[in-house]
């Protein structure tokens, strides 16, 4: 994520991943957003979590609509494919992708005008769907791009440059994808990375799709006081709420206690997310409890983060409908067309 | 009343007027189904409502021994089984012509013409008096007017019990209920009427070598056979059963004996923007992909449409055409959406189109659309519509080359992106002047970000109109390209012709009948069937050759013409039109009557 460009020499001493590769691999292209933009903040903690998850860089996709959000994914990983298609429809293009090939890691980036209006029903039957992928919204209540008019996710009260405020009721994409049977839900902070990478890591070995709301300011537009996306309200009123790290396969599970009692919960893959601070009432498996402890706490003002719910049991799309383990684009074509013979056979049906 | 009619053999049209709901349609498509086997060129039409039960429906039959069989105007017998619409119905029958009622309630006067004969049928007393349950009442009165109109036409018997031995191989119970029904209808028509009428049917050998089926079935099962392998849509009349075809072929076809696994998958979007979204997606990452959909789809598909044409990427659109605009009549046929397809979304944009005319041209032009947007990495819309794909066509056998393959394009395979240093999407183009485009999860060399916004030929970023405008005018060089690549127009002349008569897709058989007829009149015509825009040298070449050309299409704003003066050099002048948009299949008379009046008009300001 460099705002700045950075020398191309790799220093040698830069610490490499099991691929051999640097952080400096992951990285994209120079950041064109505002100096301080929360949303670059989550590029460096995605090009972190991608380099210690060891992702080959050509085996994943990058999937983003239109919006200061959806720029994003120019900067980071620049040997993977990117598509910054059309606002809203990401959802609908991965999954498309996603259908033809399902070998490849995606990563959609979007905003809160991207999923919470033009493209929310989009979002939303994807996570019907359970379409494996890791899916960031950018939340910063804002539209960046056309200046400044609020977007769905404004609380009520929260004020406007200018000093007008929201009256319309925000939607909680938390809330949202709890309604709709979404299988992983997170919310973070985009000056929380330690929280963070750890949860997009999860998310990336998550079964299906895995929906992540960071808070994410907007220093041109929505950072003033009267707002409450702002770094000042963010930071006063988070609540990280569950501590989690994530462990993958094959290593070796270190037992530390947290303060309130360990949950672990083995992903599809073999790794396991540790739970290793949660409330006594609070049980990261459980939709009905995750929904009230989050409507509680919101009552009282809080912006709850973490890794909130996650489900591993429910198939994705493609063992919904169970297409093969490799990628459909890759079905050679002498099993997909039926041939002349098999033609005739058929058309006798027709007479 | 006999005299009044000359004895005709093959040569007759008869309407069904139902209920919608009630079961009609396999009586009537048993009928068909019949004639059909009878060797004879028969064709059904379907006029069916926007609506699940009770509304009018109709059902037209018209058998033809020269092969003519598109919908005919005027009625030799109506099957009169609508109360609702027994007075349209009434007036429809041609003078001399028969009505075939239930005779359970009597005819109200006002319905009573002295010129066709009531052939009276106690339907109803006939079916409570040997089935018990209600339902079953109601849906054997329909095969009971079919075992009547058997006996009137002449249709064969040993026929019909075959195809329904056939239907009914499993249900026993079924199949002798409607033999039985068969038989009351059958036996009261035998002894109470002169049978067969003065028109009916002799077999014929004109259709072992065809098959009866229907355009989105043929659709369906070239995709199939074009291999691929992910289908995205929203549910939308007519087009649905498109989908429901596809799902039904990949049920069959594409179970993976070793795995168990389905080799393609199905998605129900929540809309269309999704659906087609989904599509671009899957062809991004490398499979076939495409969508069904109609009219209002195509309007919500608009966006993307321009995304996939801008970025390059393939789509395969089958577009069943319904009538608009709006909502419209989602039942009823119409040819409307040539230009919205043909500039779909905004900005510059040029699509390419397949117009088949028949159920045989859907197989085809299916698979070929998946060549073409893979060979030019465009969008291609097949425009089929209602009357193509939701009525059963006598159609030649449908034929496959096991040599073919699928053109896949240029896309780069490992071997290729491993001798590269750095992947240029938008560059080394070839004479078709298309670029070469890579699939993610081959090899990094070759990634790059596709977009929508603007890109110059690197692929990068770009604000610059030099750099925009080097892209965009490629765009436009590749869109004309392909007028090379897709089927060239179907031209049929005659000595001496300074008439040209143009159409396209399922007008077909009603301006071939059309261009038979005319001699009749003093007017020889020339016959050109286009099947593909952009259009060919051939199509330009055959409209300057005629002093005058009659457009023959079925919309209010002659979009085929509009197109033609667009994307030809050809006089506006020297096109003339012929439209017939009310929504039910194209008939000769409306080509007839139209080119008359205008050939009349033609020659007075010429003799003055």
């Amino acid at each position: 994520m460099p705002s700045i460009a950075k020398p191309v020499a790799i220093h040698p001493s830069l610490q490499k991943n099991v691929l051999g590769l640097t952080m400096r691999d992951y990285e994209g292209a120079m950041s064109t957003l505002c100096a301080g933009c929360g949303h670059d903040s989550v590029t460096a903690a995605i090009v972190r979590a991608l380099w210690e998850l060891a992702t080959p860089p050509h085996m994943l996709a990058k999937m983003s609509g239109i919006g200061c959000s959806s720029k994003t994914p120019t900067y980071f990983v620049s040997g993977a494919h990117g598509f910054n298609s059309a606002h809203g429809r990401m959802a609908a293009i991965a999954t498309g992708a996603n259908a033809a090939n399902r070998e490849l890691t995606y990563i959609g980036i979007s905003g809160d005008g991207d999923s919470l209006s033009i493209g929310l029903g989009h979002m939303c039957h994807a996570i019907r769907r359970n379409v494996k992928m890791l899916y960031i919204i950018e939340n910063n209540g804002v539209y960046g791009l056309t200046k400044g008019q609020f977007s769905a996710s404004a609380d009520v009260g929260s004020k406007s440059k200018r000093g007008e405020p929201n009256r319309m009721a925000p939607i909680d994409p938390v809330a949202l994808g709890l309604s709709l049977g979404a299988t992983f839900i997170a919310r973070s902070f985009s000056g929380d990375k330690e929280q963070l990478v750890p949860i997009l890591k999860a998310g990336l070995a998550h079964r299906g799709f895995a929906l992540v709301d960071v808070i994410s300011p907007c220093v041109t537009f929505n950072d003033h006081v009267g707002s409450t996306k702002s770094y000042l309200h963010t930071r006063k009123h988070t609540r990280r709420v569950t501590e989690s790290d994530f462990v993958p396969p094959a290593t070796e599970i270190l037992a530390t206690i947290g303060q309130s009692g360990t949950t672990t919960v083995t992903m599809h893959d073999g790794s396991v997310v540790r739970f290793t601070g949660v409330p006594k009432d609070y049980d990261p498996t459980n939709r009905q409890r995750v929904t009230s402890y989050l409507q509680e706490h919101q009552g009282q003002g809080e912006v709850v983060t973490g890794l909130l719910y996650l489900d591993e049991s429910v198939p994705d799309l493609h063992e919904m409908s169970n297409s093969p383990d490799q990628a459909l684009s890759k079905v050679p074509y002498d099993k997909l067309c039926p041939g002349a013979a098999e033609l005739a056979k058929l058309q006798e049906e027709y007479r | 009343m006999h005299q009044l009619l000359r004895t005709r053999v093959n040569d007759f049209a008869v309407k069904l007027a139902n209920v919608n709901g009630t079961g009609s349609a396999s009586a009537n498509g048993l009928l068909m189904q019949a004639i059909f086997r009878m060797g004879i060129p028969v064709s059904g039409k379907n006029l069916f409502p926007s609506n699940i039960q009770g509304l009018p429906t109709w059902y037209e039959i018209r058998v033809n021994k020269d092969g003519h069989t598109a919908r005919a105007l005027d009625y030799d017998l109506i099957v009169a089984m609508n109360s609702q619409t027994y007075a349209r119905d009434v007036r429809e029958v041609r003078e001399g012509g028969y009505i075939l009622y239930d005779s359970s309630w009597p005819l109200d006067k006002s319905l009573i013409r002295d010129d066709v004969t009531y052939l009276g049928v106690p339907l109803a007393e006939l079916c409570n008096d040997h089935f018990k349950e209600p339902r079953e009442r109601i849906l054997m009165k329909n095969i009971a007017y079919a075992g009547a109109m058997i006996a009137a036409l002449d249709v064969d018997m040993e026929i019909v019990r075959q195809l329904l031995d056939e239907k009914y191989s499993s249900k026993k119970a079924l199949r002798e209920s409607n033999l039985r029904a068969l038989s009351l209808g059958y036996d009261y028509a035998k002894k109470h009427f002169q049978c067969p009428l003065p028109f009916f049917l002799e077999k014929m050998d004109t259709t072992s070598d065809k098959i009866l089926i229907d355009g989105n079935t043929a659709t369906a099962l070239g995709c199939v056979y074009a291999g691929a392998t992910v289908a995205a849509w929203y549910p939308i009349t007519p087009s649905t059963s498109v989908m429901d075809a596809f799902r039904g072929f990949c049920d069959q076809y594409r179970r993976d004996p070793e795995t168990g696994k389905n080799n393609c998958l199905i998605i129900q979007a929540e809309d269309e923007l999704s659906a087609i979204g989904m599509v671009i997606g899957a062809a991004w990452t490398g499979a076939r992909s495409f969508t069904s959909t109609s009219g209002p789809g195509i309007s919500l598909m608009g966006e993307l449409l321009g995304l996939a044409y801008y970025a390059e990427i393939p789509a395969v659109v089958m577009d069943i055409q319904r009538v608009g605009p709006s909502t419209g009549m989602p039942t009823r046929t119409q040819q409307g959406d040539i230009m919205a397809c043909a500039y779909a979304s905004h900005g510059d944009t040029k699509h390419i189109l397949l117009f088949p005319s028949n159920p045989a041209e859907c197989f085809e032009f299916a698979v070929k659309s998946f060549d073409l947007a893979e060979r030019f990495q465009t969008p291609v819309f097949m425009l089929s519509d209602l009357d193509i794909g939701m009525n059963d066509w006598v159609v030649p056998r449908l034929t496959w080359d096991d040599a073919y393959q699928p053109d896949r394009g240029r896309v780069l395979d490992l071997g290729q992106l491993e001798k590269l240093s750095k992947f240029l999407r938008y560059t080394n183009e070839d004479e078709n002047h298309i670029a070469s485009r890579t699939l993610p999860g081959v090899h990094s060399n070759g990634a790059f970000f596709t977009r929508g916004s603007g890109h110059n030929r690197l692929g990068a970023y770009t604000e610059s109109p030099d750099e925009y405008q080097d892209v965009v005018e490629r765009l436009l060089r590749k869109h004309k390209a392909a007028a090379k690549f897709v089927p060239a127009p179907v031209i049929q002349k005659r000595d001496r012709a300074r008439i040209g008569i143009v159409t396209l897709g399922g007008c077909d058989p009603a301006v071939r009948e059309a261009i038979d007829l005319l001699p009749q009149r003093g007017i020889e015509a020339d016959f050109m069937r286009i099947r593909g825009f952009p259009f060919s040298e051939d199509v330009e070449a055959f409209l300057n050759e005629h002093d005058v050309n009659f457009i023959v299409e079925q919309n209010r704003d002659a979009q085929l013409r509009s197109l033609l003066v667009l994307e030809t050099d050809v006089a506006k002048s020297k096109l003339r039109s012929i439209l017939a948009f009310g929504g039910f299949p194209l008939s000769a008379k409306n080509v007839t009557d139209g080119i008359l009046e205008q050939v009349g008009e033609l020659t007075h300001a010429i003799d003055r």
